[in-house]
């Protein structure tokens, strides 16, 4: 396993506001726009194709087919 | 070859071109029904270059088509610089240049600011642009003026395919035809027969993949406009919010302009001027005077045949494969699989290569297929997002794009046509010595800039108004192998065991590169060799550069060049045995993972 998932953030509870603050009076949909943004640009600085996939399984593995729309 | 640039163009209009039927021997002389090497079924571009480079090849065809018409309206515009290559090898290249609006730089916008800048051929020594735009009537109608002058070319218009028969060593179609239907036979059938192949439908075939829930208005407008030579690609501009719009230059003033309008437009109300009109004017201003020339509507689709021969039958371009038009890859791929296809079906016919060497047409293309569906359809995601989240990703690159670099990289409104590199046919040899990737064994010859005196021997083989000559012009059509030395540079004895591997059954021609221009030795040296070796001048080192073949080596090296100009093999040194070996690689005679056996030429 490449991506790291023990623990590597600098100051997790500033972190975890931060993420929250990052979306104040926003609508839905705006921040939804934003989370976008900021998943572009931290993908960008990670780089690396395997790490970014596995990141992604990884991400998905959570998801039940209860929770997948029908088509 | 004739050259056809005197033919006066001016008053042709070829959209309006009609042509005879003439009954055909079939039909008027009773009993006679010979089997003929190849009948090519479609007459449009892909139609026409496989039956002119089979032509080249010594192969007589019969090329069917079920009209008497060129093309009309607004199809395929741009024609990539492999295209060109292509079209040059042909013979008619320079008059698709003459006529056709060259480019190489597009700009994409996300509203009414630009995002992108990008330019496709940033490095010159090229002959040729990185595109060219011309009506696809245009191209038909100058591949068929072409094919005219052709004799082993027998054109039958009006003549339509209406069943095939299978037979072990011949195939049977039935042509109807406005004076009664007649039995046609041949070795081998070529469908170049368009996105609905009659033939593929008719052998119980499909295309496969998937279709986009979206639809655009193509509008050929004619007008004087201050827009440069440069593809330009909208996002959500104001002219057109929500949607994406497309603008190319062609020749005779006249301009495309791909209006996306969504799965829920009504085709038949879009194609109306009243709704046509108001949208064009919206993207020019009030001030330009335009008319319409063309107008319709079209949805697009990603899709191939599992496997693009069938036995006796090969299909090619559309007929073998669909892809949405965003990246240029549906006629310059067609095109391509012409070229690929034709010297192997003639190495077949005369007895140079065994019958599955036509395997590795479909290996290859079926190959380069899948990368242009790939990025095709990877452009269309990006063009028309499939869910919301996809939507709100794909806005969020354009947003992030204005500022940042990497963001520019993903913006995504066309990845335009390149010729696939076909690293893994089982027609390369493996590199051996170390080399660059560039022309690796599968790639199509990049070009080079080339001084004007030869040896003896030579041809300039120019037909460019410029009067340069160019490395492309030197290959193609039979095997070649460049060798990256002045002739005099090799023994007598090395030059008498090359000139003895042209002598063997399948055409082998050779190149010497020189970085200097041919002297008296050169010259002595090529004669001892016969008609068979040329030396060209390598006058900017590009060629040097390009095939990554220093001029200062110890040895020289030499690549084995393709009839269709892509790379088979290549070594830093010259050893007559690898090279043999190389060639029986290249024309199917090894199997896939055999031990390759080795060949005596003579």
């Amino acid at each position: 396993m490449i991506l790291n998932t023990s623990p590597n953030l600098a100051r997790p509870d500033d972190f975890y506001e931060a993420l929250i603050a990052m979306h104040r009076d926003l609508d839905d949909d705006t921040s939804q726009a934003v989370n976008a943004r900021l998943i572009l640009l931290l993908c960008n600085h990670i780089g690396g194709h395997d790490v970014l996939l596995e990141a992604m399984q990884r991400a998905r593995a959570s998801v039940t087919p209860a929770t997948v729309a029908a088509a | 070859m004739n050259n056809i640039s005197s033919i006066d163009t001016a008053a042709i209009d070829y959209q309006q071109q009609r042509f005879p039927y003439q009954p055909c021997a079939e039909q008027t002389r009773p009993g006679h029904a010979p089997i003929h090497p190849v009948v090519v079924v479609g007459a449009g571009p892909v139609g026409l270059v496989t039956a002119i480079d089979l032509a080249r090849q010594g192969i007589k065809v019969v090329l069917v088509d079920d009209d008497n018409t060129l093309s009309t309206g607004s199809r395929a515009i741009c024609f990539a610089q492999r295209t060109l290559d292509i079209f040059d090898r042909l013979g008619c290249g320079q008059r698709m240049v003459d006529k056709g609006v060259g480019w190489n730089r597009g700009k994409v916008f996300l509203r009414d600011q630009p995002v992108y800048e990008f330019d496709l051929l940033p490095e010159r020594g090229h002959a040729r642009p990185a595109f060219i735009n011309l009506q696809q009537y245009y191209v038909e109608g100058y591949l068929l003026e072409q094919a005219q002058t052709l004799p082993d070319i027998d054109i039958r218009w009006s003549s339509k395919v209406s069943a095939i028969e299978h037979h072990a060593d011949h195939e049977t179609l039935t042509v109807d035809s406005p004076e009664g239907s007649y039995r046609l036979k041949a070795r081998y059938v070529v469908a170049a027969d368009g996105a609905r192949s009659p033939l593929r439908r008719m052998m119980g075939l499909e295309s496969v993949g998937h279709t986009f829930r979206d639809r655009f208005l193509i509008a050929d407008v004619r007008m004087d406009a201050p827009f440069p030579a440069e593809r330009w690609f909208w996002f959500d501009p104001p002219f057109h919010p929500n949607q994406s719009v497309l603008l190319h230059r062609q020749p005779d003033e006249v301009w495309r302009i791909d209006f996306q309008l969504g799965w829920d437009a009504d085709p038949v109300l879009e194609k109306t001027p009243e709704k046509v009109i108001p949208r064009v004017r919206a993207l020019l201003g009030p001030e330009v005077q335009f008319s319409l020339e063309w107008v319709s509507v079209y949805t697009f689709a990603c899709v191939r045949m599992a496997r693009f021969r069938h036995g006796r039958v090969l299909f090619v371009g559309d007929a073998a494969h669909c892809v949405s038009p965003f990246g240029a890859r549906g006629a310059n791929s067609g095109i391509q699989d012409a070229e690929n296809l034709a010297w192997k079906l003639a190495c077949v016919l005369q007895g140079q290569a065994p019958e599955s060497l036509l395997d590795s047409y479909a290996d290859e293309r079926e190959f380069a297929a899948d990368e242009n569906l790939l990025n095709s359809t990877r452009s269309t995601d990006f063009i028309t997002p499939k869910s919301g989240v996809s939507r709100c990703f794909r806005d969020a690159v354009l947003d992030l794009a204005r500022e940042h670099d990497f963001a520019r990289r993903l913006v995504n409104s066309g990845r335009l046509s390149l010729p696939a590199t076909l690293h893994a046919s089982p027609l390369n040899t493996g590199d051996h010595a170390s080399f660059s990737a560039g022309m690796q064994p599968g790639a199509a010859c990049c070009d080079a800039p080339l001084g004007g005196t030869n040896g003896t021997n030579g041809t300039s083989g120019t037909d460019s108004n410029d009067g340069r000559d160019w490395l492309l012009r030197h290959l193609g059509d039979s095997f070649v192998l460049m060798i990256f030395a002045p002739a005099a540079n090799l023994a007598p004895s090395q030059l008498q065991e090359l000139a003895g591997m042209t002598q063997a059954r399948l055409p082998l021609r050779l190149l010497f590169i020189s970085a200097t221009p041919a002297t008296p030795s050169d010259c002595q040296a090529l004669d001892s060799m016969g008609a068979v070796a040329t030396q060209v001048h390598d006058i900017e080192g590009l060629a040097a550069r390009r095939y990554d073949m220093p001029a200062h080596a110890s040895a020289p090296g030499c690549y084995l060049i393709r009839p269709d100009q892509h790379v088979c093999a290549r070594w830093r040194d010259i050893d007559v045995l690898a090279i043999l070996q190389a060639l029986w690689r290249a024309t199917g005679h090894a199997g896939r993972g055999d031990a390759i056996a080795v060949k005596d030429a003579a």
